[in-house]
């Protein structure tokens, strides 16, 4: 192999290597987010419609509008009738601190769906939140109307089951819930 | 701590050895096992029989096969770790297979991947308890309720724990004081009684195999700390007597902060150790997200020893 | 330095993470399942691929004191690369590693290659080094998760091979990923070890 002259560490030497490494490397990086940026705006609102979608109804039209403070992402039919909402609420009574959701409610303001946002809960104790009130399992919510009956768990004279050895994480849910059905009440009204 | 005392000339010749020792925790610890198969039946027994003899299978296999040394199970410590191992988790038929990988943890990591007895920086047994608390968190909370004395059947009906109690329902469904005493209450085998662990313990500080210093140290420092919080709001708080009473921090205390290896050599770090362990207990117990936080308290200030050792050395005479 | 023995550098005898012990921030974090880690270890082979091959390029047009500043903006354009494309057409695997790409640039084999071996010898060559330490890196990765997967989910590649066992929960934790690692290096060092010897 050929060695061929070293570029010597002189002022001009260095500033025109760097500046050309970095001139060159912004021109690539700027013609790539080129390409990358509709997919990866694309990206990002279909992760945020698939949360609505797996929480509401099947819907044509989405709409989000502010109530009491909470988001809403309402959802519409064809003809423009409301088939549900899903409602983002929260609090702080988790075990490890705050508990977001995303709860969706058909029109008769029946629980259609939920979706954990934002957790601290206890891997394997709380953290089973995300599935263990879904559909045909144990704390099954779905399906339930809070608005008529607040949901509450067996320990307190509820009829849902709790997260087995976290009471704490399935109340705070419930009580996620039991909001999410008021702000979607007001929705109604 | 006879054994590991430095101290100047002229040196006496004792009769103490690692074995005897051992054997001599081992018998401490029969008192609480008694009271555990009284409150618990035979899962207790069961837990600790499958306990011990998977510590001591581990020890053996691991030396047999893994290092190639001579064996050393009947120095005893295999079967403190195993004991220790079982009275840390619940008395649950559950429990069998899980106590089981907590003693290869407990053995295997914990003790013999740092080369044996005397080379391991944390204490064995809440090495394997720590590991089966975070990796089976629903089984591990699932606490036999204690009925009566002697029951004899093999399914129990299960519960929260006093300090579990505690987190989730508040201070009004606390159990008595004097019941925590006793050890009506739910829990792990070696927590639910203070009485049979007491009775390990002063056999042992007869026996001079420990020194007062941890013990008090420990349990002091709880029931002061506990007793400042309850005295600011006693409605969130719980009272120090029920905090030194509830939960491991007599076993803890006693039977595993005082373990030779893992603890400070020097009286005076013996007493900071202590003082560690009883306000690092308070804090997670109160602020952290496990209920109870005995053996955390005690690991983490296994972490400390080596520098307590050194900053706690004795003096020389003369200089 | 021969082909063959570069591969077998990169793969075994100089592996990143069982022998040199470099970038073990990704090697931890990332590796809660066999197919992050495997995704993780792809990521870096490509960004050690690339980086080496044009700092190889350009290492006599690269003046001696400059170099680092040099070599990391060229780190940091492949890593910011992989970073977009992975975003635009992988978003549920971005999701996942998620801050463990960008930081890519700081994992200490990238620049570790770029001043032992791609500031000395050939484009081919170092190409070749970059694709196979990336490679060795990218299998201990994927053993890594395979275990800590096992264990921590009782699953293979998302698998479930025992059927509805929570597994040990602490082996996808933190904590685990020390155990598994720890466990996993003394393991194959042990092995290593006995190969030399009867060689």
């Amino acid at each position: 192999m050929i060695m061929a002259k070293k570029a010597q560490s002189t002022l001009p030497n260095m500033l025109m290597a760097l500046t050309a490494i970095a001139l060159v490397a912004a021109a690539a990086l700027a013609a790539l987010n080129g390409v990358t940026k509709t997919p990866i705006a694309q990206a990002q609102q279909a992760k945020v419609e698939q949360a609505i979608s797996a929480v509401l109804p099947a819907f044509d039209k989405l709409e989000d509008q502010e109530i009491d403070g909470y988001l809403c992402h309402l959802g519409y039919d064809a003809e423009g009738q409301m088939v549900g909402a899903a409602v983002e609420a929260g609090n702080d009574k988790g075990f490890g601190g705050h508990l977001q959701l995303m709860v969706g409610f058909d029109k008769e303001g029946q629980v259609s769906g939920y979706q954990i946002l934002e957790t601290h809960e206890t891997p394997g104790l709380g953290a089973k939140a995300s599935t263990w009130f879904q559909q045909g399992n144990k704390g099954d919510v779905i399906g339930q109307n809070p608005a008529t009956e607040e949901l509450k768990v067996k320990k307190d004279g509820g009829a849902v089951d709790a997260i087995s050895g976290s009471t704490i994480t399935s109340r705070a849910f419930l009580g996620v819930v039991n909001d999410a059905a008021q702000v979607f009440a007001h929705i109604n009204q | 701590m006879n054994l590991l005392n430095i101290s100047g000339s002229p040196h006496v010749h004792s009769d103490e050895s690692t074995k005897k020792i051992m054997w001599r925790v081992n018998l401490a610890l029969v008192p609480a096992l008694l009271v555990a198969i009284a409150y618990f039946g035979l899962n207790a027994l069961l837990v600790s029989i499958v306990s011990v003899a998977a510590c001591v299978l581990f020890q053996w296999l691991i030396e047999k096969f893994i290092l190639k040394v001579p064996s050393t199970v009947c120095d005893g410590s295999a079967i403190v770790t195993g004991l220790l191992l079982a009275f840390n988790v619940p008395a649950t038929v559950d429990m069998l297979w899980i106590v089981v990988i907590g003693a290869l943890v407990a053995i295997g990591i914990g003790k013999m991947s740092f080369g044996g007895l005397g080379k391991n920086p944390f204490n064995p047994a809440l090495v394997g308890r720590v590991f089966l608390l975070i990796s089976f968190p629903v089984q591990m909370t699932t606490w036999p309720q204690v009925g009566g004395l002697f029951p004899m059947s093999l399914d129990v009906t299960t519960g929260a724990t006093p300090l579990g109690i505690l987190k989730e329902e508040g201070m009004a469904a606390m159990p008595q004081a004097w019941d925590l005493f006793l050890g009506h209450v739910g829990g792990s085998m070696g927590e639910v009684s203070a009485l049979a662990i007491l009775i390990g313990a002063i056999y042992l500080l007869c026996r001079k195999i420990i020194s007062w210093h941890i013990p008090v140290a420990f349990i002091g420092t709880a029931f002061v700390f506990s007793g400042i919080l309850w005295l600011i709001n006693p409605e969130q708080f719980l009272d120090p007597l029920s905090s030194i009473l509830a939960g491991g921090i007599m076993l803890g205390a006693c039977f595993m902060a005082t373990d030779m290896v893992t603890s400070p050599m020097a009286k005076s770090g013996q007493l900071i150790f202590g003082f560690g362990c009883g306000l690092l207990t308070i804090v997670i117990r109160n602020w952290g997200a496990y209920p109870e936080g005995v053996s955390f308290a005690i690991l983490i200030m296994n972490c400390v020893t080596p520098l307590l050792n050194r900053w706690c050395k004795p003096r020389r005479f003369a200089c | 330095m021969k082909t063959a023995d570069i591969i077998k550098n990169g793969l075994i005898k100089e592996n990143p993470t069982w022998v040199l012990v470099l970038g073990m921030c990704p090697t931890l974090a990332t590796t809660t399942s066999a197919i992050n880690g495997l995704s993780m270890g792809l990521a870096t082979t490509f960004v050690l691929m690339m980086s080496n091959m044009v700092i190889s390029l350009l290492k006599n047009v690269i003046p001696d004191k400059v170099r680092i500043p040099a070599f990391i903006v060229i780190i940091a354009t492949f890593v910011t690369m992989v970073e977009m494309v992975m975003k635009a057409y992988l978003p549920v695997l971005y999701d996942s590693l998620g801050l463990f790409i960008a930081l890519i640039v700081v994992n200490c084999i990238v620049l570790g290659r770029a001043e032992a071996f791609a500031s000395k010898n050939n484009v081919g060559k170092s190409f070749i080094d970059g694709l196979f330490m990336g490679l060795g890196f990218t299998w201990a990765l994927t053993l890594v998760g395979m275990v800590r997967e096992l264990l921590g989910t009782g699953c293979f590649f998302g698998h479930s091979l025992i059927g509805g066992a929570d597994g040990m929960l602490m082996m996808i934790l933190p904590p685990g990923g020390f155990l598994a690692l720890g466990l996993l290096m003394a393991l194959i060092n042990a092995i290593r070890r006995k190969s030399v010897k009867k060689s």
